[in-house]
């Protein structure tokens, strides 16, 4: 284990029951300061895998660390102080408002009884203000578009103040204009920001363009790992979704382009 | 830059607070013999000789406790199920509690052991063990190893053992003579008439116990309605707030009904006027909800017992006529 892990995972597997792992023995390592893209088929244990990292969910075997400490030995609580999570699609049951759905993520923060304070909305709008919705803030939160929410909802995570910020397919239901702004958000919070980020996805766009790593994940387990140049090649997207395809570099902004051919026969 | 709850927990709550205590106090001015609360009051007359100060505490005051009582739990527990179910249509009685006393109850009318003792009734005792017996049918039903309570086994475990209790219910009325298969059918129509203070202070304590859970559940609530995991991951301890949330509604509910019956629609009706009125916070809903039911209750039962004097109508079928209406019109005005 290298001294700059900050979230380290070692043969993680994970079943529902024992016949059917989703997790069958995932390695990784994601480094302050790192984007790391988590690709793979639908099924291939994504959002498993997502939610194991981010203590939601107890692995069946193999270890998890934050900072070299086992996640099992953090309180929810604290655990909520280190990692945030932006599930794939946030449904309400009733109707929070905009500001109310970003002070939410400072529920970690808070004591028993202890109320929002000035700091606490002065830390929620920083955050809206952030992921540019600042505007939505007197909003009902259910009215939003899905680019609206899915940028508040990252809003709510970034208000949790932690060191790491996981996204599940965070782009998955959203128009390309919506995709690119989500895409150019996370980039702009990881270099400013500093903020550390795992995300796993379906858009080769959002991976090749932002994802420094990936993680390509099949059948629960790990196909190839690394440096996104190195891991996203024809061979690697063959190996992951049965799909030929064509990668170049794109000319203008250096990002490889995936384009699918046809099914491998 | 006040902080919104604050400053809504400041301004809303005082006045839904100061609408309970109005109610519980001018009430009991009202009926047959019209009183003055001045004159209730009066420490100068002595208690023999205030007619006023005898009929506010004694004959009216306890019945106005127990609808605030009542109200204040059904609007409670059913904010509290709502968000545990993630459901704004559950109601206290969804998840088979009500029925489990209801049929306590039954079977104690319908076998002729209704009988008191130390101010204490049979009835109520059976009803609520009755209401704990159906929470912990369902409850052991939803518990799951791994991760808390499925809210979708606790949905169709509650709705399965309503329908087979009233089956029973039925049965026993079917069973019992004349006489008590209408008073089963009285009980189940709600009444506020405790006749004393004794069973008021018998339902406090578990009233006041589950206030205070609720109390310190307020915010793991708000979390909970985006789902177990995102609430997980905002650092709810999901498995604890459920259960913690289910059992102390349920123990309100319980206790609610063993007073009084299972007076529906207060459950209901109550929270949605509420988040209406303040939004969706259950730092504020919960607190005014408990009051707004309260008072609610109140007015319904001074309804119930005047509008028709000196015929008293059964206080459930006031709250549905008067609910009933005044939410679907709330519905579509909003709508």
């Amino acid at each position: 284990m290298r001294a700059s892990a900050l979230l380290h995972a070692a043969d993680l597997t994970f079943a529902y029951d024992a016949t059917r792992p989703v997790l069958a023995g995932v390695s990784l390592e994601v480094t302050r300061g790192a984007i790391v893209g988590i690709l793979g088929p639908n099924g291939s244990g994504k959002t498993t895998l997502l939610g194991v990292l981010g203590g939601t969910r107890r692995p069946t075997g193999g270890t998890i660390t934050l900072d070299g400490r086992p996640l099992a030995s953090f309180s929810r609580r604290q655990l909520a102080t280190r990692i945030a999570v932006v599930p794939q699609e946030t449904h309400l049951a009733f109707e929070y408002t905009v500001l109310e759905m970003v002070l939410m993520g400072r529920h970690p923060h808070l004591g028993l009884f202890e109320v929002e304070g000035p700091a606490d909305v002065a830390t929620a709008r920083d955050a809206l203000a952030a992921v540019q919705a600042a505007h939505l803030e007197d909003r009902d939160f259910m009215t939003l578009s899905g680019g609206e929410k899915q940028r508040v909802v990252i809003a709510a995570a970034l208000a949790q103040a932690t060191d790491v910020l996981l996204l599940d397919e965070p782009t998955s239901s959203l128009d390309l204009g919506a995709q690119l702004d989500i895409a150019q958000l996370l980039g702009r919070l990881n270099a400013e920001r500093g903020v550390t980020i795992v995300v796993s996805t379906h858009d080769l766009a959002l991976a090749s363009g932002i994802c420094r790593e990936l993680v390509l994940l099949r059948h629960g387990r790990v196909v190839a790992a690394g440096p996104t140049a190195a891991v996203l090649s024809s061979e690697n997207v063959r190996a992951l979704y049965d799909v030929d395809a064509d990668v170049h570099v794109h000319a203008a902004t250096g990002h490889l382009v995936v384009v699918p051919l046809h099914r491998t026969p | 830059m006040t902080p919104p709850v604050r400053l809504r927990l400041w301004t809303v709550l005082p006045l839904f607070a100061a609408g309970a205590l109005a109610a519980v106090l001018l009430a009991p001015t009202v009926g047959s013999t019209p009183i003055s609360l001045a004159r209730a009051f009066d420490r100068a007359v002595p208690w023999a000789e205030n007619v006023d100060a005898q009929i506010f505490f004694v004959a009216r005051l306890p019945r106005v406790l127990a609808a605030a009582l009542v109200g204040a739990a059904l609007a409670a527990s059913g904010v509290v199920l709502q968000a545990l179910l993630r459901n704004p249509l559950a109601t206290p009685f969804t998840l088979g509690v009500s029925s489990g006393a209801a049929l306590g109850a039954m079977l104690v009318i319908a076998a002729g052991l209704d009988m008191g003792t130390l101010g204490l009734s049979s009835v109520p005792l059976a009803s609520f063990a009755g209401s704990l017996v159906a929470t912990a049918i369902v409850y052991w039903l939803a518990r799951s190893q791994r991760r808390g309570l499925s809210t979708n086994v606790l949905l169709l475990a509650g709705v399965t053992l309503n329908s087979f209790f009233s089956a029973l219910i039925l049965f026993v009325q079917y069973l019992a003579d004349l006489t008590q298969a209408f008073r089963t059918v009285r009980w189940l129509m709600g009444d506020l008439d405790v006749g004393g203070y004794g069973a008021i202070v018998a339902a406090l304590p578990l009233m006041v116990l589950s206030f205070a859970t609720f109390a310190v559940l307020a915010r793991s609530l708000n979390l909970l309605s985006l789902g177990a995991d995102a609430a997980a991951a905002r650092g709810v301890d999901v498995v604890r707030a459920e259960r913690l949330a289910f059992l102390s509604a349920s123990l309100a509910t319980g206790a609610a009904v063993s007073l009084a019956g299972p007076i529906g629609f207060i459950g209901i009706i109550v929270p949605h006027l509420v988040r209406l009125l303040v939004g969706a916070d259950h730092r504020v809903v919960l607190p005014a909800s408990a009051c707004f039911g309260a008072a609610f209750l109140i007015g319904c039962d001074l309804v119930a017992r005047t509008a028709l004097a000196p015929l008293e109508i059964p206080v459930g079928i006031v709250t549905a006529m008067i609910g009933g209406p005044f939410f679907l019109w709330q519905l579509v005005r909003h709508s």
